[in-house]
């Protein structure tokens, strides 16, 4: 007999993925509109009491030497932390309910898929409700006329990116997690954290040098550095920098995701 | 001439720490045939079923599918998606849908079998009608009976028209009318040519479907046959069970052994196992105070005999 492969290996990964995507996708269309209204009202509420309450103290914010209305700032670094949110949502609480709680994930694997599929099936899953969640609350961004920028198209696969991200780190907590509570603990002490020191809500210039450092390498750091500019209209002043930090920390998270996952269920 | 070999396990060893799980189990499946899997728990059953599936690595040994259709055998793990492709599989536990109705749990897993919507629709009514829950195609798991979701667990099993079914404990926790209906349908199956491993706890499941069974305890495989011809090599063919005030006091009586082959205590009751009940029935009739039952020595009385009465810490 051959020494037990390791959790490290490669993933093995074909078209599999595709109907435990689907079959996802079939149980959400039955909730659409209830998780609609879940998923962006509360982004919208922040945009809203923040953007022009907070908008109306704040005025203008320096962004590459330009002034912007706050709402614009807001809005821009706001739409990354609705991604961020819905993946992380979807690939904790909801994969583990169907990972862990309804074993829908050994049903599957009674029939010809691997989980090296199902997890990537979750990842994409999880990122393409980020994508959906992202694009609502974009149209109600254009039609409250926040920003018209046409570049706006290219902060869309951005979304995506983040979505993917997102929904990879959160997998890793989901392949540890012994039930739901664990995934407050993920919530409250690493996103939160990460949403005020990201420049969402105010510019990072104002963090004091070394949280700045630190906060130059959070993975929703170099999302807001990519799609605020769009949303002005501008291309991103350090593109790869940022999109390398995304890259590898999606890689990374991924790969540490899957090890984790087949660890649980190497029985 | 013997059934073709579809399925079989050679040697399978696994070990969780110190612990010796599954010791050296080999068994193999013909087409068409009914093994049962009998055991204590912790005898290594669920395991056996998962190194069966490839969800456990075994330490040792080999699992292979033999194709019906001929061909080269299949192998675990290196075959594993190919080999359950041609299986159906029902584990202890329902894994349906519960955001799907019946119709949809059955369309949504054919998917995962490469199957098109449209060739599943075709099969949908049919398994449906099999399952016994045609007028429940709408209906959630939810709002289904224990036996009918496991039931639709069965039919979920059939979508990909296995030739071997892996049905880890399928009838626990039904009440009487489910598991005769469930056990009607195996039959069914079983005229149909479709092979099955079953694991189970009920010795008259194990009685009425398997052909041949397979006693394990401790990991190891202690008795292995039909059924009727275990019980004939293991046991006397009658019991006479006492019960009631003072019949523990029989067990020492010298005349009352002296008529039965072997005498078995458990509880209250005295268990006599006999060539011939009359005589020892006769004598027990001086006992009037005494209530007693004369019946033939069954599977129960086997898997007592060879697994002990006491009742296991981890069971």
């Amino acid at each position: 007999m051959d020494t037990p492969a390791s959790i490290w290996r490669p993933p093995d990964l074909s078209w599999r993925w595709w109907p435990v995507f689907l079959r996802n996708l079939r149980v959400w269309r039955k909730l659409a509109i209830p998780s609609l209204v879940g998923n962006i009202a509360e982004p919208l509420m922040w945009l809203v009491a923040f953007g022009y309450g907070m908008g109306a103290l704040v005025g203008q914010v320096q962004v590459g030497g330009r002034s912007v209305p706050y709402i614009l700032f807001l809005a821009s670094g706001s739409i990354c932390m609705s991604a961020m949110n819905a993946a992380s949502f979807e690939a904790l609480y909801s994969a583990f309910s169907r990972m862990h709680v309804q074993k829908t994930w050994d049903g599957i694997m009674n029939a010809p898929i691997g989980l090296d599929n199902v997890v990537l099936a979750e990842m994409l899953w999880a990122a393409f409700k980020a994508l959906f969640t992202a694009t609502t609350i974009l149209g109600v961004m254009l039609a409250l006329g926040i920003s018209h920028a046409p570049k706006l198209l290219v902060a869309w696969p951005v979304l995506l990116c983040v979505g993917i991200m997102f929904s990879s780190i959160a997998l890793i907590f989901n392949a540890l997690a012994k039930g739901y509570d664990f995934f407050t603990y993920y919530f409250t002490l690493v996103l939160t954290p990460m949403m005020f020191l990201s420049g969402v809500f105010f510019p990072r210039e104002q963090l004091p040098p070394l949280v700045r450092a630190v906060s130059d390498w959070l993975p929703l750091t170099n999302a807001v550095e990519l799609v605020r500019p769009l949303f002005m209209d501008q291309w991103p002043q350090h593109p790869l920098r940022h999109g390398l930090v995304m890259v590898l920390t999606t890689a990374a998270a991924y790969w540490v995701a899957l090890a984790l996952t087949r660890r649980r269920f190497r029985g | 001439m013997p059934a073709p070999l579809l399925f079989e396990a050679r040697d399978l060893r696994k070990r969780y720490g110190a612990t010796t799980v599954v010791d050296g189990l080999s068994f193999a499946i013909a087409a068409g045939e009914c093994l049962g899997v009998i055991g204590p728990n912790g005898a290594g059953k669920t395991t056996t079923v998962r190194m069966c599936l490839g969800q456990t690595a075994p330490d040792a040994g080999q699992v292979r599918y033999h194709p019906p259709q001929g061909g080269a055998p299949l192998e675990m793990p290196r075959d594993a998606l190919a080999i359950k492709a041609r299986l159906g599989v029902v584990s202890q536990f329902d894994t349906l849908d519960p955001d799907f109705t019946c119709a949809e749990n059955l369309e949504v897993f054919g998917r995962y079998f490469g199957l098109q919507p449209a060739a599943m629709r075709a099969r949908i009514p049919r398994l449906l009608e099999f399952a016994a829950l045609a007028r429940k195609a709408q209906a959630r798991p939810g709002e289904l009976s224990g036996g009918m979701r496991r039931r639709l667990s069965l039919a979920r099993a059939l979508v990909n028209e296995p030739h071997l079914l892996l049905l880890d404990e399928p009838t626990t926790g039904l009440d009487p009318q489910a598991r005769h209906l469930m056990w009607e349908r195996l039959q069914q199956l079983l005229q149909q040519g479709c092979a099955i491993l079953l694991t189970t706890h009920f010795m008259d499941e194990a009685e009425r479907l398997c052909g041949r069974l397979l006693v394990l305890d401790h990991g190891r495989k202690i008795a292995e046959g039909r059924p009727r011809e275990l019980i004939a090599e293991h046991l006397e063919p009658e019991v006479v069970e006492a019960y009631g005030n003072g019949a523990l006091a029989l067990a020492q009586d010298a005349t009352l052994r002296a008529l039965a082959q072997r005498v078995e205590v458990s509880g209250e009751t005295v268990f006599f196992y006999t060539q011939d009940a009359r005589p020892l029935l006769q004598a027990l009739a001086a006992h009037g105070h005494l209530r007693t039952l004369h019946r033939p020595a069954n599977l129960e009385d086997l898997f007592l005999k060879l697994t002990g009465r006491q009742i296991r810490e981890d069971g």
